[in-house]
């Protein structure tokens, strides 16, 4: 077993506001224990971009949310806030998640991209970003930022990508303007291969 | 009604033994909620359609995550994500019918947070009843997608009783072609469902999908040897390739003889409120061969005993061709 996890051999509970399920049971002893009752862990720590944020969180809060109105990084959009659009797309432990389907308290351990940590530190877009401003790929640009992270987690895997694995690899991202097909072309560029 | 931007007040709980999740799952009861990748979770909530007190969080749990040879085949931790069985190798030689099935869940990102265990446990689609409404499935006394002007293009031609819904997992009709099994832990002790018993319909337990119990919980999937390596046949059929489920959809597994089929297993999904077996094709392909001449001599048998809806009939001939397709080799 894991040390780290046995030395966490408690539950932790994030307790609302509120109430506590508060009981006489075993768990909850162990709860009063480790966490005197009422103390809400909520000031957590999360890794964004590299850097880490001091934040209060309650405990159904979706990652979307904290981003976007606890930490100023607006660049990630909110479309439907259903898991149907793509527009919230940002990369946790390397993997693209929907961040209006995340509950912020569950990257608490992770690193957590946002389209504002793609550039580089001299703030040199990413090779992405300079594509999608080369082949024209943005309409209106709503699903612009989720579009560049799902392309950016791609090419961080698979660096020359078939077309057909853009595509794909593309698919739950939402395009209301119907420029997929730029898009692909800017993927395609930044993979540094004809479009 | 109302659609809120945010989350319900509800507690969370992020426990890392197994034993503490089974505790808790046990004193919350129907108040308590499990979270695999919440992907089927959030909308119920942001909708205020289900209302639970506390969300268990299985995911730190180390004991639900991988995939591990058993003596009999291979098990699955129910917290495995989508993802992680789409990219396993032993899954793809052996069981490439769950890997083509998992890889048409949904969409990429909801893959990669998606649980097999959310996956299997997941909710029935039918929008009056994800909207809040008082229907049979919520505990009312009415059919709102059964009415001479609902909007029933999605739901049940088969097995249907007073409600009409239908099972919208994809690796639902894939486990029950491959005969897995599913085990389920409560404070209790573990018992194993078959996945055909798993999956309920309305006239075994109407407000449920499967058949766990409050307190239980999904801790892993097992498929036997037995079906490792086989003949698969998989396709869904879906408005869109991304993110919309299944209208008709067919999962099959075939052991060969040579040229001629011995066992086999067709499920169909999007057409009854579980994975629905089609045991007359199964019994009809056996000491057939796979070609156009079987596939027109049983394609028909696929819709035997349906009863559409209003709106939809089409199901009936996309059974019939999925079969079709699936014996032309
Ligand atoms: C836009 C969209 C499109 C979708 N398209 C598809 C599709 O095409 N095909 C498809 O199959 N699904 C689809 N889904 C449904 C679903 O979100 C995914 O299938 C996902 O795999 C569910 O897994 P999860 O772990 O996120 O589930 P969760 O939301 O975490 O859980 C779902 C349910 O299962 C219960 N549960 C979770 N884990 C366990 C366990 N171990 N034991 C017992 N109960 C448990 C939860 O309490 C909950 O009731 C879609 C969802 C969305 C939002
Ligand atoms: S089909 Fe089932 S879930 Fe849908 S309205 Fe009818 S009873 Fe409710
Ligand atoms: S806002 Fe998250 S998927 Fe649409
Ligand atoms: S550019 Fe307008 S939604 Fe994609």
């Amino acid at each position: 077993m894991n040390p780290q996890l046995s030395r966490r051999r408690f539950i932790k509970a994030v307790i609302a506001s509120s109430v506590a399920a508060a009981s006489s049971s075993g768990i909850h002893s162990a709860l009063a224990q480790d966490r005197p009752r009422g103390a809400v862990e909520r000031l957590i720590s999360l890794n964004i971009n590299g850097q880490t944020r001091r934040v209060d969180v309650s405990p159904q809060e979706t990652l979307a949310h904290t981003l976007r109105y606890k930490l100023g990084l607006t660049g990630t959009k909110i479309g439907c806030n259903r898991g149907e659009c793509g527009a919230c797309t940002v990369i946790i432990d390397g993997v693209t998640n929907y961040s209006c389907s995340t509950l912020t308290h569950s990257v608490r351990t992770r690193a957590v991209q946002t389209v504002e940590g793609v550039q580089s530190a001299d703030g040199s877009l990413h090779p992405v970003q300079q594509a999608f401003i080369d082949e024209l790929s943005p309409q209106c640009g709503f699903c612009t930022p989720g579009q560049v992270m799902s392309a950016v987690a791609l090419l961080q895997e698979n660096p020359k990508p078939t077309r057909d694995e853009v595509r794909h690899a593309m698919a739950g991202n939402l395009c209301r303007c119907g420029a997929y097909d730029h898009y692909l072309n800017g993927v395609m560029r930044a993979s540094g291969q004809n479009s | 009604m109302a659609s809120f931007d945010v989350m319900p007040d509800v507690q969370l709980y992020q426990p890392v033994e197994l034993d503490d999740a089974l505790n808790l799952a046990d004193e919350l009861g129907d108040e308590g909620w499990l979270l695999g990748g919440g992907q089927d979770t959030y909308g119920w909530l942001k909708d205020r359609a289900k209302q639970p007190r506390a969300m268990i969080d299985l995911n730190g749990i180390e004991a639900l995550h991988g995939i591990s040879e058993t003596n009999d085949g291979i098990e699955i931790g129910a917290a495995t994500t989508l993802r992680e069985i789409i990219r396993d190798e032993r899954v793809n030689r052996d069981y490439s019918l769950l890997v083509e099935a998992a890889g048409r869940v949904a969409s990429p990102q909801i893959r990669n947070v998606g649980t097999l265990g959310g996956n299997l446990s997941q909710d029935t689609r039918c929008w009056y009843y994800r909207r809040g409404l008082d229907c049979y499935r919520a505990g009312g006394n009415i059919c709102y997608a059964n009415g001479p002007e609902s909007m029933n293009r999605e739901h049940a031609v088969i097995g249907a009783s007073r409600c009409v819904a239908v099972s919208p997992s994809d690796t639902a009709t894939a486990l029950v072609a491959l005969e897995a099994t599913m085990v389920a832990r409560s404070v209790k002790g573990e018992r194993t469902i078959a996945a055909e018993d798993f999956f309920v319909g309305p006239d075994t337990h109407i407000t449920q999908m499967t058949s766990l119990k409050a307190g239980e919980i999904l801790t892993a999937v097992r498929i036997p040897a037995k079906w490792a390596g086989k003949k698969f046949y998989f396709e869904k059929v879906a408005d869109r390739d991304v993110w919309d489920f299944a209208l008709v959809s067919i999962a099959v597994a075939m052991s060969m003889d040579g040229d001629t089929i011995g066992d086999s297993r067709f499920v169909c999904g999007g057409v009854a409120c579980t994975p629905h077996r089609l045991t007359n094709v199964e019994r009809a392909v056996r000491g057939k061969s796979l070609s156009e001449e079987s596939a027109e001599a049983v394609a028909p048998m696929a819709s035997e005993g349906t009863k559409p809806l209003n709106y939809n009939h089409f199901k009936l001939p996309l059974m019939e061709n999925l079969v079709r397709r699936a014996m032309r080799g």
